[in-house]
């Protein structure tokens, strides 16, 4: 909305932020900043909806919102009442208030029902320069489009809903620029996690991360939505990726994006966006992309991690008190001894999905390496889509066969075991190789004990039935 | 949401750093529809240790919440702090808050106030040498003190000033309605709708 422009070189973080103005904020007053999308699930909305009904307040833009089912739906027997009471009260509150206020909603078994953060770009919603919204912090997935895009709690979608708008304190920025080639075998989701090593689970707090450098332009969406989505867990409120031609393709056709003269408008201001030559950063971080390796968590924050051809680390050798602390009982509760080769550590489960990984990319990386393999016996896999567009893509690709030949569950759509809202749990004790973004104590299920990995390294555990990378894989029998 | 301004309450001491929200209230916790109720919620996991510190008769009662750096951090989940609301916290004390834990946090009216690790330790050692003591928070002078011990506690103005008129963020927001819609007067028709479907 080029009202004014600055002389000033620009990040891409302040040109989305400038552009969605609506009053600045005075004298440590925050600044109100427009929203463009607002995305709506079961777990952090209903207490949203009773706030408006009790003060008999409308939803200002419903062109500007839509719902969808997912953390809590089943995987399994979708055409059956959800067994969970809870899990059904709360779905069902959330259609009573779409239907109600007249929020735009995609239920379960709808094509477009899935992952919130996997619905908002397939529908072509998500473009860049824009602000979204949604009570789920790993809202900073569409950051990948250039959007700049947050996780909000509660109060915050009600004042979303009533207003459109958002009081709130400009971020910082920090670049995290990756140059180089990826070896083979490394991945988007093998450089976010090397990233939350490097800065720390807080290391982002404050910030936007701009996600810069020869190895992110090289990247996919998926891959860019990959990194953008665990910026969260590097503790920043967003990550975001300069548009450029792989975004206009991915966008163009897609249902909602602009179309005719709306499209040429659009691309001419989304190419104004990309951060301007001279930009300053508050923070900057560098990566070699040649030297990053397939990377693995072995503790119970996304931050623990090493390369996978590395061993489990010794608290011993922490400086930091407070580090070393949550290192010990981090490996307590891991059952891991430090020094362990992680390509030696076994697992009970992989899983293959959430807004993470789960779309049909990563679902293709995850059957290019099981394909014509066998599963390794005792180890349950689980194929969630994000999305059932996905699945149907999927199905449409033959992968559906390809994972139920290896031996794996092929599920519908949904969060699933990323978080266990749903049925989708590990048992007490039970060690999961999961392409999620987090493997905190208890996330998976009650005692369960999870490794984050790319979905290439999953399927290469899957075959195993230890941590493994592809290139660990005897050479395959062709068909 | 009630004015806050001054708090004497047991301080209860959490010795962790990195308190994730997941571990504040676990996710299935998460499928009530309602914002309230949710104390039965609060560090489910950890309440099953009969060790765990907010078990033992001398802390169930604490309002006022101690604990190590980066507390919050993780899942956006609003629960977690109707958890500690509902548990009775009026105020939670750390070296570092992740930051939507504590945007969250001050729309509760539970206040955040920042501290130096050197101070939680001192008042750690100061609960540890008499357990059940009380401490008085003062939001306007933004000091904590407990025993001979005072601190004084970083929250930034704008939060501060919301918590001691209990101001409602919508209501305040809606008093510039008119910018709002001078705003999505000027919006370009690129810009994503969700409506009609397509």
């Amino acid at each position: 909305m080029s009202t004014t422009i600055p002389e000033r070189p620009r990040t891409l973080a302040e040109k989305v932020w400038d552009d969605h103005l609506v009053v600045k904020g005075e004298g440590g007053q925050p600044d109100l900043i427009y929203i463009d999308l607002h995305l709506v699930h079961e777990v952090t909305s209903p207490q949203a909806f009773d706030g408006l009904r009790a003060e008999g307040r409308p939803v200002r833009r419903l062109d500007l919102t839509i719902a969808t089912e997912d953390h809590n739906t089943p995987t399994l027997d979708i055409d059956k009442p959800i067994a969970d009471l809870t899990s059904r009260t709360q779905i069902e509150t959330l259609r009573r208030n779409a239907e109600e206020f007249g929020v735009r909603i995609h239920s379960l078994g709808d094509k477009e029902q899935g992952i919130v953060h996997v619905v908002g770009p397939q529908l072509g919603l998500t473009m860049p320069g824009i602000t979204v919204v949604c009570g789920d912090s790993h809202t900073s997935t569409h950051g990948a489009f250039g959007a700049m895009a947050f996780g909000i709690g509660t109060s915050e979608v009600e004042h979303v809903l009533a207003t459109q708008t958002l009081p709130l304190k400009p971020f910082k920025t920090m670049a995290i620029t990756v140059e180089g080639e990826l070896k083979p075998g490394v991945t988007a989701k093998d450089i976010i996690l090397a990233v939350i090593a490097k800065i720390g689970t807080n290391g982002g707090q404050g910030y936007v991360l701009e996600f810069r450098g020869s190895a992110i332009r090289s990247l996919s969406m998926e891959g860019r939505m990959t990194m953008c989505n665990m910026s969260i867990e590097a503790g920043a409120r967003a990550g975001m990726v300069a548009p450029d031609e792989t975004t206009f393709a991915y966008l163009k056709g897609r249902a909602h994006a602009p179309t005719g003269q709306d499209w040429e408008d659009a691309v001419a201001y989304w190419r104004t966006l990309p951060s301007d030559e001279g930009a300053v950063y508050d923070a900057e971080v560098f990566l070699d992309a040649a030297e990053l390796e397939p990377f693995v968590t072995w503790g119970t924050n996304p931050g623990q991690g090493v390369s996978l051809s590395d061993a489990v680390p010794d608290p011993a050798s922490i400086d930091d008190p407070n580090e070393r602390a949550a290192a010990e009982r981090a490996l307590e509760y891991m059952a891991l001894t430090a020094g362990t080769p992680m390509k030696e550590i076994p697992v009970d489960a992989v899983f293959m999905g959430s807004c993470t990984n789960s779309r049909i990319e990563d679902l293709r990386q995850f059957a290019s390496i099981i394909q014509g393999r066998t599963k390794a016996p005792d180890v349950r896999v689980m194929v969630v889509p994000g999305s059932a567009r996905v699945r149907l893509e999927a199905e449409a690709e033959g992968l559906d066969r390809i994972f139920t030949d290896f031996g794996a569950e092929w599920r519908f759509a949904g969060c699933s075991m990323c978080l266990g809202m749903n049925p989708d749990q590990l048992a007490p004790g039970e060690r999961c190789a999961s392409t999620s973004n987090r493997n905190f104590e208890g996330r998976q299920g009650k005692g369960g004990r999870t490794h984050l990995v790319s979905p290439l390294v999953a399927a290469a555990t899957a075959v195993l039935g230890r941590l493994a990378s592809p290139a660990d894989l005897p050479t395959r029998v062709e068909a | 949401m009630e004015k806050f301004s001054t708090h004497t309450g047991v301080v209860a001491p959490l010795k962790r750093s990195a308190v994730d929200t997941d571990q504040i209230i676990p996710a299935v916790y998460l499928k009530r529809v309602t914002k309230t109720g949710f104390d039965d919620a609060l560090f489910a996991n950890w309440r099953q240790d009969p060790e765990f510190i907010l078990n033992q008769p001398t802390f169930q009662h604490a309002s006022i919440l101690v604990a190590g750096p980066d507390f919050g951090t993780g899942s956006s989940r609003e629960h977690a702090v109707w958890a500690l609301r509902d548990y009775g916290f009026k105020v939670v004390l750390s070296p570092k808050f992740a930051d939507i834990f504590r945007g969250n946090s001050g729309k509760q009216g539970l206040v955040t106030g920042v501290i130096t690790e050197d101070e939680v330790k001192a008042i750690w050692a100061a609960v540890d040498a008499q357990p059940g003591i009380e401490m008085t928070v003062d939001l306007q002078a933004r000091t904590a003190r407990v025993g001979d011990l005072q601190v004084g506690f970083e929250i930034d103005d704008y939060t501060r000033w919301r918590l001691l008129e209990g101001l409602d963020d919508i209501g305040l927001t809606l008093r510039s309605e008119d910018k709002i819609a001078q705003f999505e007067a000027r919006r370009e028709a690129w810009r994503p709708r969700t409506l009609p479907v397509r």
